[in-house]
């Protein structure tokens, strides 16, 4: 079996391409004229180094393990990670506020970027069962569950960010068939959130009388037979949903993640305080012209202007010394990557394959759409890392971990296709 | 459908991030001077400026290390400031104030806490450096004067004030920029032109490295030294003869117009000037209303020249043919030069004196009746008037010189066009305005300008512009100042020069005879007024001495103007006498006649006005 010859090429060209581009931009946006060498360990370019050789042999590892481990151990591997999201409560560390991190002699380590990688495999697993429908409600409690509870520790960690980054699998679920009208409510049920943010609460529940007692209207005109009680109890529960958002809103957020959705909701502008990272940013990149201003030659970058530069605004670094035309090639090659990933998953001779590639795509998608839209000023300031490029050991691992997995599982179904 | 979604959204997203970027790189551009306003920092590199020597290479000024206390507030921690009110003497109240000012402008940024402390207070505190932290010493550069005369020639430099900033947009606040004399003349020369340097910063304003490894900056251009005309010891001697009088002495040389000294009594060390002590040394010299150390006599005073300009009624009667060198007048101890109107005159009754005696008595009968012919030599008087202005107008008299000094006075030569106003059209003829013929009356000369004419006569018809830089970095500048002819024709001057010569030798000033020297000269002296409590009051008159030496092929022509010296020959040509023999001779023999100069004051007389009492003039 002559597997390492028919893997997807594109998507580890893609890989390396994401990576290397990466380090030298983190290289850059850390640079210091009196220590310029790459291999030094007390620093940020020489971790990230450290990290993507160790990410590589993780690779190799996967690549070379059976393809059926993946599925087998799936729930194992989800069961690790939510004990391990349990278990910093009493022993990770905190950093800026957020208890998310376990501390490995020095070196961090994250479990909610891992959780990406467990939750994809448990939904992979658990819908390509044969009694698991996603169309009943039964099965649908299972898997929001799934998603649900690695989702809240990590919101109660607490880091909004990176439970967003569980929104993907809505892509992942509606592929695989999830009723139009349980997007409907997700979709609703965002706009609530949304509304109950920037709108008074008495403003949010007369909203939302309203539009179910229109909806039992409307459906009524429609269909005679309407039951009422379907309507009283979504009444109910959105009151309750709107309530608990304000609740967290107001008194588990701390003060800087509200200011964060307060600033691209519109309710506060302020360049010097909290807008502050956005605008410096925009300056960055902005001022890149077409070909940028070359590598280490960048002066937002140089001068330290914007904060997190070589983390969750790396891009901007990007923007600002390599301009147009390498802020444009990144946002392709993401494309490309996602799309790729995409294609390939529809695919899969096995469900579970393609489940797990479609969630790879999406889960790519929404750190690719979230960060690059929050350097440019299109998405609110929500921190989490470019996948790949970031700098961060633990997203860099969870990430090759993510896409190694996709390439064994692909290279399964390509040197099986050739028995 | 449920296929293509996550596609669809993925190209439309893509699509609107690389329309985003293009709009937030591409098209629109004010994002780069956004980021250069935070990111670059553009300093000035200043070139030293540049030195300044005498006509013999002697270093007059150059410059000197300044250094001040800096601070950067929030790197200061707690100090024994009485140790550092004692290294840097600067009394604590001072200290307190200068720290929270620093703290006020920025927390961050330098600040001045301690201004031009010495080499000595530097070296002291630069061993104790340790001891503060958030202290550190910026070095600048100051004037450093190796003389410590020719403060009214050399000038001064400040810092630019607002309307310096308005009309140049060179500068820059707090840049340096020259005051007076030649660091204000030849300004652009002394200071080069500064270069830019741009450095990168980052968010707290502190300075991470060049910026693009320099590759914009601009080199600043050096600063050209120059090189006066001045004599420096002659000068100083001008300088020291002058002590405890009020005056000037031009010293020109004839061949080329170069200022061998401008001497301005009283005077100041121009180091007074520099440093710490400067602003208060500044007010106690312009505060001084009454001795105006700062008032350049040699450029500025305007009186009626008096008797030397005898010396240019003779040279424009020969020229006119009014007289030639035989006409001779009657002298009566004066005369009547119109009815009932009398002029004096201190020749003996019965005196007959042709050009030449006319010239070394001082004859003022004899030059009213020269004026009066070249006058009435015209069919009117408007005529014969303006065709005398024109001859004076030849010797540099009534109009600026063009000297390259900022300062300076034009003077007075009255036309036909002043007396038909001051006489409501007509009505003045030749004896009307007599006085004219003795250097009295409504012209008035600056000492520059004597000095010039007399150069002009030493020459036998020509002079060069006057100047006090004789090289710019061995370009010489002397094309600048070009030949300009009078309008009288050589041959006239042999008798005047003659006569000026017997006036050291046999006339009103032969105390000026030096051995060995054919001196010619002319005194004078000059009636003056002041206003005292409203009322216009007579002072003792100022002693005027015009010289040049020697007769054969000058090499000095000077001017000396003593303010209430009275007679020319007192003060005024012993003084100018004196000068002559230093530069000629290298050395002065005449110790006794120098010893009474130097010592002599005119102190009492200058207290007289302001006494509140009743007092003599003319002792």
């Amino acid at each position: 079996m002559n597997r390492t010859f028919k893997l997807d090429w594109l998507v580890l060209l893609i890989y390396f391409l994401l990576v290397i581009f990466g380090i030298t931009n983190i290289y850059s946006s850390t640079f210091d004229a009196n220590q310029p060498e790459v291999f030094n360990l007390s620093r940020s370019i020489g971790k990230q180094v450290v990290f993507f050789i160790i990410s590589l042999a993780a690779g190799i590892f996967i690549l070379s393990a059976p393809t059926k481990v993946f599925e087998r151990f799936a729930s194992i591997i989800y069961l690790v990670i939510i004990i391990l999201l349990i278990g910093l409560y009493p022993f990770g560390s905190t950093i800026s506020g957020a208890r998310s991190w376990y501390n490995l002699g020095g070196i961090g380590f994250q479990p909610a970027e891992f959780a990406k990688v467990a939750v994809s495999l448990a939904i992979a697993k658990l819908l390509s069962e044969i009694q698991i429908d996603i169309r009943l409600f039964k099965s649908l409690v299972q898997i929001v569950l799934i998603i649900a509870l690695p989702m809240v520790l990590i919101i109660l960690q607490p880091d909004a960010g990176s439970a967003l980054v569980f929104g993907a699998f809505l892509f992942v679920l509606f592929r695989e068939g999830l009723p139009t009208s349980y997007i409907l409510i997700a979709a609703g049920l965002i706009f609530f959130f949304i509304l109950t943010l920037v709108a008074p609460l008495p403003f949010v529940y007369v909203s939302i009388i309203f539009v179910i007692i229109s909806l039992y209207f409307f459906s009524k005109k429609v269909n005679k037979k309407v039951h009422f009680m379907p309507y009283v109890i979504s009444l109910i529960l959105t009151c309750g949903y709107v309530y608990s958002v304000d609740y967290i809103f107001n008194d588990i957020f701390e003060q800087r993640h509200r200011d964060r959705f307060n600033i691209v909701l519109g309710k506060e502008v302020d360049t010097q305080g909290i807008g502050y990272n956005l605008n410096q940013s925009k300056i960055a990149i902005g001022s890149g012209g077409w070909e940028g201003k070359g590598f280490l030659q960048g002066t937002q970058t140089k001068g330290g202007f914007v904060p997190e530069q070589h983390t969750d605004y790396i891009f901007s670094t990007i923007g600002e010394e390599w301009g147009f035309v390498g802020s444009a090639g990144v946002v392709l090659l993401f494309s490309f990557l996602i799309l790729r990933i995409l294609s390939r998953a529809e695919v899969q001779k096995n469900k579970f394959s393609r489940i797990y590639a479609y969630s790879v795509a999406s889960i790519i998608f929404v750190h690719f759409f979230v960060n690059i839209g929050m350097s440019i000023g299109l998405v609110p300031t929500i921190g989490i890392p470019l996948p790949f490029i970031s700098y961060g050991g633990s997203s860099l691992l969870a990430f090759t971990i993510l896409i190694f997995i996709y390439l064994n599982l692909d290279a399964n179904r390509l040197n099986e296709a050739n028995f | 459908m449920r296929i293509f979604l996550l596609r669809v959204i993925t190209i439309l997203m893509a699509s609107v991030f690389l329309y985003r970027l293009l709009d937030l790189q591409v098209v629109n551009t004010s994002y780069q001077a956004l980021s250069e306003n935070n990111a670059v920092l553009e300093i000035a590199e200043y070139p030293e400026r540049g030195f300044i020597y005498d006509r013999n290479g002697k270093l007059l000024v150059a410059n000197q290390p300044a250094y001040d206390v800096m601070i950067i507030p929030e790197n200061v921690s707690p100090f024994d400031t009485l140790s550092f009110c004692e290294l840097t003497d600067v009394s604590k109240k001072r200290l307190i104030y200068n720290l929270k000012k620093a703290r006020r402008y920025s927390k961050r940024l330098p600040s001045v806490v301690v201004n031009q402390i010495s080499k000595e207070t530097y070296a002291k505190l630069q061993e104790q450096m340790w001891k503060f932290e958030g202290f550190f010493i910026q070095k600048k550069s100051l004037r450093e004067y190796q003389i410590k005369n020719g403060a009214n020639v050399l000038g001064y430099v400040s810092e630019v004030n607002n309307n310096d900033l308005k009309k140049d947009d060179y500068y820059r606040l707090g840049e340096i920029i020259g005051r007076q004399g030649v660091e204000k003349s030849y300004e652009n020369h002394l200071r080069g032109t500064k270069g830019k340097r741009f450095l990168q910063k980052d968010r707290f304003n502190r300075i991470l490295g060049p910026y693009k490894e320099g590759n914009y900056d601009i080199i600043p251009t050096p600063a050209k030294n120059i090189k006066l005309t001045l004599d420096s010891d002659l000068q100083a001697y001008g300088e020291k003869l002058m002590q405890n009088k009020r005056g000037g002495i031009v010293a020109i040389e004839p061949a080329t117009g170069e200022v061998l000294a401008l001497v301005n009594a009283p005077s100041y060390d121009p180091s007074i000037l520099v440093g710490r002590k400067r602003t208060n040394n500044y007010r106690k010299l312009a505060n001084d209303t009454l001795a105006k150390p700062l008032f350049d006599r040699g450029l500025l005073a305007q009186y009626p020249p008096g008797s030397p300009f005898k010396t240019l009624n003779a040279l424009i009667a020969l020229q006119e043919e009014a007289i030639t060198p035989k006409t001779k007048h009657r002298c009566n101890r004066g005369h009547y030069y119109a009815r009932g109107a009398f002029m004096e005159c201190h020749c003996r009754r019965g005196t007959r004196n042709d050009l030449l005696s006319a010239i070394y008595k001082s004859c003022n009968t004899y030059f009213s009746h020269t004026y009066k012919a070249i006058i009435e030599k015209y069919p009117t008087p408007e005529e014969g008037v303006d065709q005398w202005k024109e001859h004076l107008k030849s010797f540099g008299l009534g109009n600026y010189l063009g000297y390259d000094l900022s300062i300076g006075r034009p003077g007075h030569v009255p036309g036909a066009a002043y007396y038909n106003r001051a006489y409501n059209n007509g009505g003045w003829k030749a004896p009307t305005i007599i006085s004219n013929a003795i250097g009295q009356g409504e012209i008035l000369t600056t000492p520059i300008q004597l000095a010039n004419f007399t150069a002009a006569i030493a020459n036998r018809g020509f002079y060069y512009t006057p100047h006090f830089v004789k090289e710019i970095e061995g370009d010489s500048i002397q094309q600048k100042f070009t030949k300009k002819f009078t309008s009288i024709d050589p041959q006239h001057f042999d008798v005047v020069i003659d006569g000026m010569h017997k006036v050291v030798e046999r006339g009103t000033a032969r105390i000026a005879r030096i051995r060995g020297i054919e001196v010619c000269g002319k005194t004078g002296t000059a009636e003056n007024f002041t206003r005292i409590d409203g009322e216009r009051k007579q002072l003792t008159d100022h002693s005027i001495f015009v010289a040049f030496a020697p007769k054969e092929n000058p090499q000095i022509a000077i001017a000396v103007f003593i303010e209430n010296g009275y007679w020319g020959a007192r003060w005024a040509a012993p003084i100018a006498s004196l000068m002559i023999e230093d530069y000629l001779n290298g050395e002065v023999k005449r110790v006794r006649l120098e010893k009474r100069m130097v010592e002599g004051s005119l102190e009492s007389e200058y207290l007289k006005p302001i006494s509140g009492e009743l007092f003599k003039i003319n002792e």
